[in-house]
């Protein structure tokens, strides 16, 4: 019964205007001014006025719904909720997000994340927010008492441990997140607003980069920088009216490994946020994998993407190694990735980023990096130690 | 592995706050002690409120056997908190007890290059300060 009322959400909302702060290393702004500057160019890409919006998914850090109320000048906020799953946040606040305006909550629920990921909150080198200082939510109690002592501290370190155990004990090869990390680059050429547009990277100079965190090497992990994001989430009706055309929100859910706060202890690491997600989303959707033209997968590591793809059923445990290649997820291929470059190459935007390239996508407004005749998309989101979420987008 | 004399022990210490405290305090004891519901008999780490098998907030502090396999591992090449530099290459590693429950740690006597599923391993108790002892592992032979 629960996935019969879970069904009456498909196609009900609808991404009407998507938006971006400036990506730099340096913004000298503060995350609210960029998410507000993003938040302002998804209103205008709608054809909204700020008073418009009656609903906030806020942020997980940075500013409050009440903050971008008082700035947008929404005396009339009817709606203000958080998603406090890391980097699955923004692809989870779609799920609320359309709940609001499917049952009439809200009318224009504004969906803003970013954050200075490079000036202030630099996770490589402990800055401020980072490593160094416990994340907020349920991880900081377990990392505090059980992995600090050990210097266990990083996100690069903790999916470290899966991607360890899935090399030894399937035989998956450095090529295969190496495939991952080319593919996302050469994408990000096509991409006038990708950081790493200009920089091309060559499987060479990929098995050439210096370590991380093994099996992690640099260009397994993305990029930091200062950027921000905003989609805006209306009913179907409405979208309907409004200047671009509708994406809609054909399937959304959301996932969380068990249990959620300490990764160790799983039974099977391998089960994550998303393996319970996406059956959610796919029935509700009613496609299966092969119906997608795109998927944007949430990369804060390489081998996090592959992870995600074998939870997400496009192959067998295992055989992950088999299905990268970069014929397959490259334009043009049969399941493109990360068209704008991810946050590995375009920029670290929490994965808002991958929302708004989707609906672009599924416009067509891509140019160069256009998926051929792009019908039905999918977003993932990773955050946390593992939790997930994916929305099925369709023009 | 200690990375210098009690005295001058420059590593963070674990917060030890609720159950965390009673699970170093074992460890000062030289015993690895885990949650055990008093209930079903279900082991588990980290500590919770209730078991999550059965429900039953009773549970008592078991002794595990302290034996156990290399689960998985990382080789951090840079510190990620500027007291473990001197440390790099550090391996953070899961180890598997016997019990069922897993933990992360060091196995202190074997290279990281050398770590490799499965390795058995027996804890070793490394006494950092007056007041903090932390479970390490050594190679079981």
């Amino acid at each position: 019964m629960l996935v019969k009322k879970m069904d009456s959400l498909k196609d009900k909302a609808c991404i009407a205007g998507v938006g971006e702060s400036a990506f730099t290393r340096g913004s000298g702004k503060t995350e609210l001014q960029l998410m507000l500057e993003a938040s302002a160019r998804a209103l205008e890409d709608a054809g909204l006025k700020p008073h418009d919006i009656d609903g906030i998914v806020g942020p997980p850090l940075g500013a409050s719904a009440e903050h971008f109320a008082a700035n947008l000048g929404i005396e009339d906020l009817r709606y203000s909720a958080y998603v406090q799953m890391g980097g699955a946040s923004p692809v989870v606040a779609l799920q609320g997000a359309a709940m609001a305006v499917a049952f009439g909550v809200a009318d224009c629920v504004l969906v803003p994340c970013g954050w200075n990921g490079y000036s202030v909150m630099r996770v490589s080198t402990g800055g401020q927010g980072g490593s160094g200082s416990a994340p907020p939510g349920p991880l900081a109690g377990t990392i505090g008492a059980y992995y600090l002592p050990y210097g266990a501290v990083a996100p690069v370190q903790w999916y470290a441990w899966l991607a360890t155990r899935h090399m030894k004990l399937y035989g998956t090869p450095f090529e295969t997140m190496g495939t991952i990390a080319v593919t996302s680059r050469k994408h990000a050429q096509l991409n006038p607003q990708a950081y790493m547009r200009g920089r091309p990277l060559t499987m060479e100079d990929y098995l050439k980069s210096r370590w991380v965190s093994y099996p992690f090497r640099l260009y397994d992990c993305c990029l930091e920088t200062d950027a921000a994001g905003a989609v805006i989430v209306t009913s179907s009706e409405r979208a309907r009216d409004l200047r671009r055309p509708p994406v809609y929100i054909s399937g959304v859910a959301e996932g969380h490994p068990y249990p959620a706060d300490d990764i160790p202890a799983r039974p099977d690491p391998f089960v994550i946020g998303l393996t319970f997600a996406a059956p959610k989303a796919f029935r509700m959707a009613d496609v299966t994998p092969t119906d997608l033209d795109f998927a944007e997968m949430y990369d804060c590591f390489t081998y996090v993407v592959m992870l995600q793809m074998e939870a997400l059923g496009l192959c067998k445990r295992g055989e992950i190694k088999d299905f990268v290649t970069p014929e397959r997820i490259g334009l043009g291929g049969e399941l493109p990735i990360n068209t704008h470059g991810g946050l590995h190459s375009e920029a670290h935007v929490w994965g808002i980023n991958h929302i708004v390239e989707a609906t672009r996508q599924l416009r067509h407004e891509c140019g160069e990096r256009q998926v051929k005749d792009a019908e039905v998309g999918l977003v993932t989101g990773w955050g946390d130690f593992g939790d997930g979420g994916l929305a099925i987008l369709r023009r | 592995m200690a990375a210098g004399t009690q005295s001058e022990y420059k590593l963070p210490l674990p917060k030890m706050r609720g159950p965390a405290a009673e699970f170093y305090k074992f460890c000062q004891a030289h015993e690895l002690c885990f949650q055990r519901c008093a209930d079903c008999a279900a082991w588990r780490h980290i500590p919770r409120d209730m078991c999550a098998k059965c429900g039953s907030f009773n549970f008592e502090w078991a002794r595990s056997s302290g034996r156990g396999t290399v689960f998985s591992w990382t080789v951090a090449a840079q510190p990620f908190v500027p007291q473990f530099a001197p440390l790099v290459p550090y391996a953070p590693a899961v180890i598997e007890l016997e019990e069922g429950v897993r933990m992360v740690s060091w196995v202190t006597d074997i290279k990281p290059d050398e770590l490799a599923l499965g390795i058995p391993v027996e804890v070793a108790f490394d006494d950092v300060t007056p007041e903090v002892t932390l479970p390490k592992f050594r190679r079981r032979r």
